[in-house]
């Protein structure tokens, strides 16, 4: 007689459907723990699995270009598509895009994460956790928004800058080639700035996570040997936080990479990698080419995620 | 000599996370001052005037009312679904070990992870392959498959405080595995659930890249705002509606915050 069959010789068998099943899994764990999994496993695996295999396999057909069809017969052609001119300066005009934003989310996150994890305490770590949830949970659209309202030609941040009288400053900046544009709202500047507002709290949150396991001792132990403040924070509490920036840049980076909407509403006409996926499935109907694009953030994000791990960044999440 | 060395902040790091926190919320408190604003052709700041008027329009216009009960209907179904999915891998992956542990969570987390346009297109790739037409229930399916990530996450915290001893003294006196869940186990995971509950209705609610692949022409509260903003008709009720709508996601979330933060109160903790 095993073990786990022991009860069933002390006590007498529950009576009724639901005595015999509990009496079931209690003597077959796996039992339990196959039908507990069964129904995430089976609505993730096909629901989400299923999918994302269908789109691997469009990027491997192509489209016919007389009939517009698509031609289901595996092909490279389409990935050789994304090569033209055209295709690769979307791809670096997002790259570009999201490692700017990435970088100037570390820079603003990093005194708000210090902040919260270093001096806060009690009531006031109250306020600073609310006061990071509170716009990464709050409505996409509605932040995107309101940055509409921001930028506008009539909006606030014009009118601050006719009140200050540096017009010229902003006037200055949008006749720039790059950066610039007719307005805030439609420059590359604006949807910048609507990137950084939008994925911030994406980084603020692993930075802060990191910087709270950096005992503070170590810091006073560099003052003690004599370091200024600058060389304590750039070679014992930087090095420290890193995993948790780079943790933090997986989101800020990734969501960028895929974003669609920021830069439809806010910026010039050039194309991002999630708008042209977005051109191509709908109106151009060209699902082949549009899926072929969307391996390429999952391609860079890949790539991103294992030098992110040799980092030990996992360890900030 | 060394307490007062932590105590004292560095001005400059004060004013630098001040600042980092303004930009974060001034834009969301501009939402609120563009409610009340007069002027219904453009953007202007200041306003030239404050009126209420604009609250009234909002509550007559029907379309409002059908993308709002849509996304309502949308979220609670998908928060449900995402609810039963996520306490499940949850309870299996914390309470017992087995092969392809790392890979479950991975799989869970994987639709929140990728970018949603490539949740979005895939799916809609997905149906036009498997010549299902678009409906309220595409809409659910792609909900609830990121919803089930956040229900998971509160459930594995929770489940990871939740001693094993706990169900075994319950099964030691003589209750049956599913007593054990309803008086046991239900009663120490319910806020966490209800937490993630709440997270997932939110998420839910506002989300608009998915769904733009998913929903064909049903217009959910997000996608109808996303009408507006791409050509703004009426921005007067856009500005009211904007408003509505971080109201109603504040408040789930502060509750999720309440729920949650008396978590380390958990019998059986310390054992």
């Amino acid at each position: 007689m095993t073990a786990a069959a022991a009860p069933g010789a002390i006590l007498p068998g529950r009576g009724g459907l639901g005595g015999a099943l509990s009496d079931a899994f209690w003597r077959n764990p796996k039992l339990l723990l196959f039908v507990m999994l069964t129904p995430p496993l089976l609505w993730l695996g096909i629901i989400y699995l299923g999918s994302l295999f269908a789109l691997l396999i469009q990027s491997f057909f192509s489209i016919d270009e007389f009939s517009g069809l698509v031609v289901r017969e595996f092909t490279l052609k389409t990935y050789g598509e994304l090569l033209r001119p055209s295709n690769l300066d979307i791809i670096v005009r997002t790259v570009t895009m999201a490692g700017l934003v990435t970088i100037a989310s570390a820079i603003i996150a990093f005194p708000i994460a210090y902040y919260a994890a270093r001096y806060a305490k009690g009531r006031w770590k109250a306020i600073f956790y609310l006061g990071v949830m509170l716009p990464l949970w709050s409505s996409y659209l509605v932040k995107v928004y309101a940055w509409k309202l921001i930028l506008a030609k009539e909006g606030i941040l014009s009118w601050i800058f006719a009140k200050l009288h540096l017009t010229p400053l902003i006037d200055g900046w949008l006749a720039l080639p790059v950066v610039g544009g007719n307005s805030l709202s439609v420059s590359p500047t604006g949807t910048f700035l609507v990137f950084v507002y939008v994925w911030l709290p994406f980084m603020i949150l692993p930075v802060q996570a990191a910087l709270e396991r950096v005992p503070t001792n170590l810091l006073e132990a560099s003052a003690d040997l004599g370091a200024s403040p600058r060389q304590t924070f750039s070679h014992v509490l930087l090095p420290l936080a890193l995993p948790g920036v780079i943790a933090g840049s997986i989101f800020t980076f990734s969501l960028t990479l895929g974003d669609y909407i920021i830069p439809q509403i806010i910026g010039t006409s050039h194309l991002f990698i999630g708008m042209a996926v977005y051109a191509h499935q709908g109106t151009a109907g060209n699902i082949p080419l549009a899926a072929a694009f969307t391996v390429v953030p999952v391609v860079i994000m890949g790539i991103y995620l294992w030098l992110a791990k040799r980092a030990g960044a996992f360890n900030a999440l | 000599m060394r307490s007062d060395k932590q105590s004292r902040t560095p001005m400059g790091l004060k004013i630098a996370a001040g600042l980092g926190l303004a930009f974060l919320h001034l834009p969301l408190l501009l939402i609120f001052l563009y409610a009340f604003t007069t002027e219904d052709k453009s953007y202007q700041f200041p306003p030239p005037g404050l009126t209420l008027k604009w609250f009234a329009v909002t509550w007559n216009r029907p379309d409002v009312w059908e993308a709002l009960g849509l996304s309502v209907r949308v979220a609670s179904i998908s928060t449900v679904v995402a609810l039963v999915l996520g306490t499940l891998c949850a309870a299996a992956v914390s309470q017992t070990r087995f092969f392809g542990r790392e890979t479950i969570s991975l799989l869970v987390i994987l639709p929140i992870a990728l970018p949603g346009i490539i949740t979005g297109i895939s799916l809609r790739s997905a149906f036009n392959l498997a010549e299902i037409p678009f409906s309220f229930w595409t809409i659910v399916l792609g909900h609830a498959t990121f919803c089930v990530v956040v229900v998971y996450n509160n459930a594995v915290a929770r489940f990871r405080r939740v001693s094993g001893s706990l169900i075994e003294a319950s099964m030691d006196l003589g209750a049956d595995g599913f007593q054990t869940f309803r008086h046991v186990i239900l009663p120490n995971i319910g806020t966490a659930l209800l937490a993630g509950g709440m997270l997932a209705f939110a998420l839910s609610f506002d989300e608009v890249i998915v769904t733009t692949f998913t929903a064909g022409q049903q217009a959910t509260l997000p996608i109808w705002m996303l009408e507006e903003l791409v050509r703004p008709r009426q921005r007067p009720v856009t500005n009211v509606v904007a408003m509505v709508v971080v109201l109603v996601t504040f408040l789930p979330i502060l509750a999720a915050y309440y729920l949650t933060r008396d978590g380390d109160q958990i019998s059986g903790q310390g054992k």
